[in-house]
């Protein structure tokens, strides 16, 4: 017996492209803006949300027969709360300068609306091995989409990757400045990461028209 | 057994043990990682005193930004750091643990109008003095801090900044070398006035050639935090402005 079924499988490559919770369902755009002007932060952004949401999701999928259904959005707040704090005490404790790196996501990842919208749609309905892939599958599709934008707007914005510069040095006028191109200031303010976004959208329902909704 | 989980009493119970439960683990874990935490904290604090006066192991691509290691930071310290001030109600005082003085609450405590202390560092590298202020103030979305070090003609020959939330690849880059080595040189003086440096838009000298002009280039797309920097180094300037006459060549 293979280690995923055929349903499995499609839990975690679903929301890779045809269900993709930032293009198709429009979830987690707030944090998609915020952290994409550089690689480095869209990496650690999606790691964090690929752990949490694969945790969290596990937690909830073990509790859902007992949580009231009155104050299950509640209680869904505090597991990933708690889950987010207790990452970041015991990196603070264990790896402090990765800690520092991640402290202004903690915030973000509470409130990323993907975790919460997967704890309501599909743990608290299924059991934890499925909603674990669940979660994985869906903060995968969300950690591509961060990429694909972290990616344009460093290159374009700062003309780096990952901080290292890759279009030549835009002061001393070497590599692609020598001609004249200039870094595009608007790349690096969070407009044009629904730009970037909106792009990806239209490329990904005109090469698929099975995802544009009929009106 | 089938639990009616609709009925109040189970909600108003499940709440209340559920808090509990979350609470005693954050409590435990807090409280068990505590020593380690304020351990890694206090090594950040001198490796950010060290990394302003210029002890630090960055190399010359003026890349990264590389503190003293923390298993080494200490004793470096203790070597670097002659002296370590307190300056309370225009006495001042040497304290071994002046670095350990949390900058936030002695400003609190200015503006309800309080005593305070002011913690102060010299350090000397190469038979050259250095003054270290600390700083603190306001970024676009939470606090930012960093120290200065200055020499006694009150040019500015390092700094270091940091932050609590400002936006990644925008006001963050304030602790960027980039960023911060051009405060190097510059002079916080304008006159006699205590002027601090700018973090200026458009003042068409971006590779900062000009050194009394108590301006840097500022960072794109960071203009609320860069104001913020610009009035923290302003402020602190004018806090320890007492002291540094004493010490400055005029």
């Amino acid at each position: 017996m293979a280690l995923l079924s055929k349903k499995d499988t499609s839990l975690i490559l679903d929301p890779l492209a045809d269900n993709n919770p930032i293009t198709i369902q429009v979830l987690g755009i707030c944090s998609a803006l915020a952290i994409t002007a550089e690689l480095k932060a869209s990496l650690v952004m999606a790691v964090s949300v690929i752990f949490v949401l694969g945790v969290g999701n596990v937690v909830i999928s073990l509790m859902r027969n007992i949580i009231p259904s009155k104050i299950r959005i509640i209680v869904q707040l505090i597991v990933v709360a708690t889950l987010v704090i207790i990452v970041d005490q015991v990196l603070k404790a264990f790896a402090y300068e990765l800690s520092k790196t991640l402290a202004v996501f903690v915030g973000l990842i509470i409130t990323n609306c993907i975790i919460m919208g997967r704890f309501e749609a599909f743990a608290l309905a299924n059991g934890p091995w499925k909603s674990f892939l669940d979660g994985i599958g869906n903060a995968l599709g969300y950690g591509v989409i961060l990429l694909i934008v972290g990616f344009f707007r460093e290159l374009l914005g700062s003309g780096t990757l990952f901080g290292i510069p890759v279009l030549g040095d835009p002061i001393a006028k070497t590599g692609l400045y020598a001609t004249g191109y200039e870094n595009n200031g608007f790349m690096i303010i969070p407009p044009a990461a629904l730009i970037v976004v909106g792009i990806i959208i239209w490329v990904q329902r005109s090469r698929n028209p099975a995802l544009v909704e009929e009106h | 057994m089938a639990v009616n989980t609709d009925k109040n009493s189970y909600t108003v119970i499940f709440a209340a043990v559920m808090v509990v439960i979350v609470g005693s683990i954050l409590a435990f874990l807090a409280s068990a990682l505590r020593p380690n935490i304020q351990e890694n904290e206090r090594f950040e604090k001198q490796q950010n005193i060290l990394y302003a006066m210029g002890v630090n192991e960055n190399g010359d691509d003026a890349g990264t930004v590389n503190f003293i290691p923390t298993d080494e930071v200490e004793a470096e310290f203790a070597s670097y750091i002659k002296e370590q001030l307190v300056i309370e109600g225009g006495k001042t005082t040497a304290d071994k643990e002046a670095y350990l003085i949390d900058l936030k609450k002695q400003l609190a405590a200015k503006k309800k109008g309080q005593p305070y202390k002011l913690p102060l560092f010299i350090g000397e590298k190469d038979n050259k003095k250095f003054y270290i202020i600390p700083m603190y103030g306001k970024g676009l979305w939470d606090a930012i801090w960093g120290f200065v070090a200055l020499d006694d003609t009150m040019t500015v020959q390092g700094v270091y900044f940091d932050h609590k939330a400002e936006t990644p690849g925008l006001g963050a880059n304030i602790k960027m070398r980039y960023f911060m080595d051009d405060f190097s040189g510059e002079t916080i003086l304008n006159g006699t006035q205590y002027a601090g440096i700018s973090v200026a838009k458009g003042n068409n000298d971006p590779l900062n050639k000009e050194k009394d002009d108590n301006e840097v280039d500022a960072l794109a797309g960071a203009t609320i935090t860069g104001n913020g920097v610009s009035a923290m180094i302003k402020e602190s300037v004018n806090l320890y402005k007492p002291y540094l006459e004493t010490i400055r060549v005029k």
